[in-house]
């Protein structure tokens, strides 16, 4: 008889073989494991974006002078607006109302004459405030573009609207303010989860509906040895879909990777080791894929969804729920990303969330350890 | 290895309660298993069995008491239990997805058999199950039988010295269970294994060297299967129906008799337990002409188990359909069920294969074969629920393809999961069926009164779905089929998972009721209960094996080697090719 470690790399080699071929004949694991981060990163990276563009705006020229064109002209060539010209200030408070567009640019018919007599003039605008974030966004959009105008035309000396100080807002980090380029390091937060939390306590719970882990609990198979045959696999298919989420987000949407790649492929084996001990720390008590599905989507993809940061600033939550928003290890992973690819290695931030991340693994695999035992309850 | 006659395993004191169960599992329960021996674990639904059985492996840690097995404590030492020992659970614990050799491959890796020891086991258990040409092919797509044998072959991948096998062969063919048993013999006839196996099928006992009955966690009796035929003996009678009455009305009237503990039927004739050694009973129906002759006959297990439940003086059902029951106004004569050419394929796989059949009014007429058969398939088209591919079907002399929501009126369906509300009380899911079918006021108060009185569940009316015990749920789901007084009653597997006890219930009921004129339509994978059917339809893979009257369906089987085939023994011979299936078509309805 061979020695005890030779036979238990055995069973080890059994038990991955097995889950490799399952995941390969399975459509749903690849369905999630591959399918989905393609998925989602479509979706993230062409559908939802925070910045509008093309936004309908109309402009009323009460004066046709040419410093008043050559203003409005320079709305028509932005890519932020999609310009209607309206007769009249009562045609574009109609297009308003009906909602055809979304703010009025207005040069009054003195704009010129002020602009000559006072070195400065004022632009009116008006504004949909019905979806609060965009109409300040659009407040931007077009303060940006009349700071452009006064900025050109101050270089050529001539008179220029606004006031005589021009702020300059320059956005860190996101320069070009693509939200895409904030959006995709985080989605990839939101993927380990889905194949390390929900993938894990999906395959678990099938082998207790089928029977099949009675099967091979009655073996000399031990906990250690399913824990690891049940990691393995699954952190192989979330570094996959994290290989897919780096590449889109580089090739299809010019994200800047401006840290080390090193250090970002360990810190997500770090978070998926976290999302992955969840799973098994779950599975061990639902039984069931049904509930399964439930509880990590609740417990584990809706977090990460809301409370890491990805979409909602967590500066701006109230206390408690920033509060609560520090047990959710996405919430450091996100923030980890985010640096590593739109900032670089800053090891002040990247240190202490890789430290939180290693906490988060080694609690939840403690609590899988204590769940998946070699009987059928947990002790 | 062990030494035969020596205790395998070893229950003393064994006491096991669930979280929020409110009786123990098993209590104080203490037996011996030996080594090459069989010893077979019996009982009715919710004995214990499996409980028993998981403890035995180490996958349950009992409260009290303790389980050995080859001198290894369960819970001290599971794991080096675990390296000596096989065990199948339920479902066999196959990966469905994974080809018989990767099953193979997996419990040799997990059992740490390698080299020259791997390969002599797989040539050695692919031989001994049949499965070498199917190596390739993924568990889920072999028959039930083949599932079976493979589950057995991935238990004995390291040639253990204990087995533990829970109910192997529920839903199995007879020629695949036939099979199992000798190869269970082979194992402890030549290696001096030791098998313990829990079953709910009574003539499997007889099979075992040594029977412990349980009854709700507790052990009601142990010995040899003589030790229980020797309570009955004597008392055993098969009665021969006269040919004006036939086997079913016989047994009916015999089950109702005081001093008959069980009436079965068996080969068409109707097999009973008495009180006494005293046959008044079985004279007094020769004298009304309803049997020509009765005889004593040897006991078997299941006479012994039956005896040892039937508690004198209890109520068995009568199967009362309801007053308004359509039959007596109809001809009894009447076609109410044709099928002719019947296919159905997914995608690529044809399930059912070009079954023809009639049925008359007031006919018990059973779908038998193994699961995957295609019964429930047939089932579900007979019931408008699934298109037909191919082929013609009237129920009620409506054709189902154009009018489906008619039919389905006039039939009543009890799915295979029972379709009831589990958080509804009874009394709350009879109402809501009544309701959906259109009942209400004075009518909709009868019909319930009818279900609570006919299938006993008027102490449990206020009980929620969930609380109740298969037998309870098994007879809730056939009254809620039956609120609407149907012509036509589907049974799809309705004995699945009962006890015997329940069976037995179950099938005076229907008999009760196609007297009064109701056709049943009825799938099951236990052959006997055949018997109980005035005509049959054998089906395996999708194509017919054989129809006509239980009698028709044996005398396929007859020769001089069996004289007295069983319904059993006439499926092996028909899968085998020894019968020829044609011959009863003769006996097929017009």
């Amino acid at each position: 008889m061979s020695s005890p470690r030779a036979r238990s790399l055995l069973r080890l080699r059994g038990l991955l073989r097995k889950e490799l071929l399952q995941v390969r004949r399975d459509p749903s694991s690849i369905l999630l494991a591959v399918v989905m981060p393609v998925v989602l990163l479509f979706l993230f990276g062409y559908g939802v974006s925070l910045d509008p563009l093309e936004v309908p705006l109309a402009v009323v020229a009460d004066d046709s002078s040419a410093p008043a064109r050559d203003l409005l002209a320079r709305f028509a060539s932005t890519p932020y607006f999609d310009v209607v010209t309206a007769a009249t200030m009562d045609e574009a408070s109609a297009l308003l109302e009906g909602g055809a567009v979304d703010g009025i640019v207005r040069v009054r018919g003195d704009f010129e004459r002020e602009l000559l007599r006072d070195g400065r003039a004022d632009v009116q605008l008006v504004l949909n405030g019905i979806d609060a974030n965009r109409a300040s966004l659009i407040r931007n959009y077009v303060t940006q573009a009349v700071a452009g105008w006064t900025t050109a035309r101050r270089a050529r000396g001539e008179p220029a609207a606004g006031p005589a100080v021009v702020l300059e807002p320059r956005t860190w980090f996101n320069p070009v303010n693509e939200s895409r380029a904030y959006l995709v390091p985080g989605l990839i937060a939101l993927i380990m989860t889905l194949t390390g939390t929900l993938l894990t306590a999906l395959v678990i719970a099938r082998e207790w509906e089928r029977g099949t882990m009675e099967a091979i609990l009655a073996t000399p198979l031990r906990a250690r040895e399913l824990l690891i045959g049940k990691t393995l696999p699954y952190l192989g298919l979330g570094l996959l879909g994290l290989a897919i989420s780096i590449l889109g987000g580089v090739w299809l949407f010019d994200v800047p990777l401006r840290g080390s790649l090193f250090l970002l492929v360990l810190c997500s084996s770090l978070f998926l080791l976290a999302a992955l001990g969840l799973g098994l720390a779950f599975s061990a008590g639902l039984r069931v894929q049904f509930v399964a599905a439930q509880v990590s989507v609740i417990a584990g993809f809706l977090p990460a969804f809301f409370l890491s940061g990805l979409l909602f600033d967590l500066g701006s939550v109230p206390a408690p729920i920033r509060f609560i928003s520090h047990i959710v290890p996405a919430r450091y992973f996100v923030d980890i990303s985010h640096t590593l690819f739109l900032a670089g290695d800053v090891w002040s931030v990247v240190l202490p969330d890789a430290l939180a991340l290693a906490v988060a693994a080694t609690v939840f695999f403690a609590l899988a350890r204590r769940n998946v035992g070699e009987r059928l309850e947990s002790p | 290895m062990s030494d035969a006659g020596e205790v395998m395993l070893a229950v003393r004191d064994v006491t096991k309660t669930f979280a929020r169960a409110t009786r123990p599992a098993l209590s104080r329960l203490s037996f011996d298993a030996r080594a090459g021996e069989i010893t077979g674990i019996v009982g009715p639904d919710g004995a214990g069995k499996t409980t028993l059985l998981r403890l035995a492996a180490g996958l349950l840690v009992p409260d009290e008491g303790s389980l050995t097995m080859l001198g290894l404590d369960s819970v001290r030492e599971t794991t080096a239990l675990r390296e000596r020992i096989g065990s199948m659970p339920q479902q066999f614990g196959l990966y469905q997805d994974l080809t018989v050799q990767e099953n193979l491959d997996l419990y040799a890796d997990l059992r740490g058999v390698t080299g020259d020891e791997r390969r002599a086991s797989f040539e050695r258990l692919l031989a001994m199950t049949d499965l070498a040409p199917f190596t390739a092919r993924r568990a889920g797509a072999l028959s039930g039988g083949m599932k079976q044998k493979l589950g057995l072959a991935c238990a004995l991948v390291r040639d253990p010295e204990g087995l533990l096998l829970d109910e192997p062969t529920v839903g199995v063919d007879p020629v695949s269970r036939r099979d199992l048993w000798t190869i269970l013999y082979r194992l402890v006839d030549e290696h001096g294994l030791g098998v313990v196996v829990a079953t709910s099928y009574l003539d499997e006992a007889d099979r075992c060297h040594r029977v412990v009955v349980l009854d709700e966690g507790a052990k009601r009796d142990e010995g040899p299967p003589r030790h229980f035929h020797d309570q009955v003996r004597g008392r055993v009678f098969a009665v021969t129906p006269s040919p004006a009455s036939g086997p079913r009305r016989l047994q009916s009237r015999l089950a109702h008799e005081p001093s008959v503990l069980d009436a079965t039927i068996r080969s068409g004739r109707v097999r009973c337990v008495l009180a006494s050694s005293d046959p008044t009973a079985l004279r007094a129906a020769v004298d009304d002409g309803d049997a020509a002759t009765s005889d004593q006959v040897a006991p078997d297990f299941e006479s012994a188990f039956m005896a040892m439940w039937r508690r004198h003086g209890e109520a068995l059902p009568t199967g009362r359909a309801g007053a308004a029951s359509g039959a007596s106004t109809h001809d009894a004569r009447e076609t109410v069920i044709e099928v002719r050419d019947l296919c159905k394929r997914f995608g690529t796989f044809e399930a059912v294969k070009h079954i023809g059949f009639a049925v008359r009014r007031g006919e018990v007429f059973g779908l038998l074969g193994p699961n995957g058969a295609g019964k429930t398939t047939t089932f579900r088209m007979l019931c408008g629920l699934t298109r037909a591919s191919d082929g013609e079907l009237s129920v009620a002399g409506l054709d189902l393809r154009r009018s489906p929501a008619l039919a389905r009126a006039r039939l009543g369906y009890m799915a295979q999961a029972f379709s009831l509300y589990r958080d509804l009380t009874v009394q709350q899911n009879l109402a809501f069926y009544a309701k959906a079918y259109g009942l209400s006021g004075r009518r909709l108060r009868e019909r319930l009164d009818w279900a609570l009185d006919e299938f006993d569940l008027r102490e449990r009316r206020d009980d929620k779905t969930r609380s109740l015990p298969q037998g309870y749920k098994q007879r809730l789901a056939m009254a809620t089929a039956m609120l609407h007084e149907p012509d036509i009653l589907f049974l799809d597997e309705p004995t699945s998972g009962a006890d015997p006890l329940a069976r037995r219930e179950f099938w005076l009921r229907i008999n009760g009721f196609a007297q009064q004129g109701v056709t049943v339509v009825v799938t099951t994978h236990f052959m006997e209960e055949a018997e109980y059917c005035d005509r049959m339809l054998i089906m395996s893979r999708g194509t017919e094996l054989a129809q006509g009257t239980p009698a028709e369906i044996r005398a396929l089987a007859a020769g001089p080697e069996t004289p007295d085939p069983s319904i059993a023994d006439a499926f092996i011979a028909l899968a085998e090719g020894a019968a020829r299936p044609r011959a009863a078509v003769a006996g097929r309805a017009p």
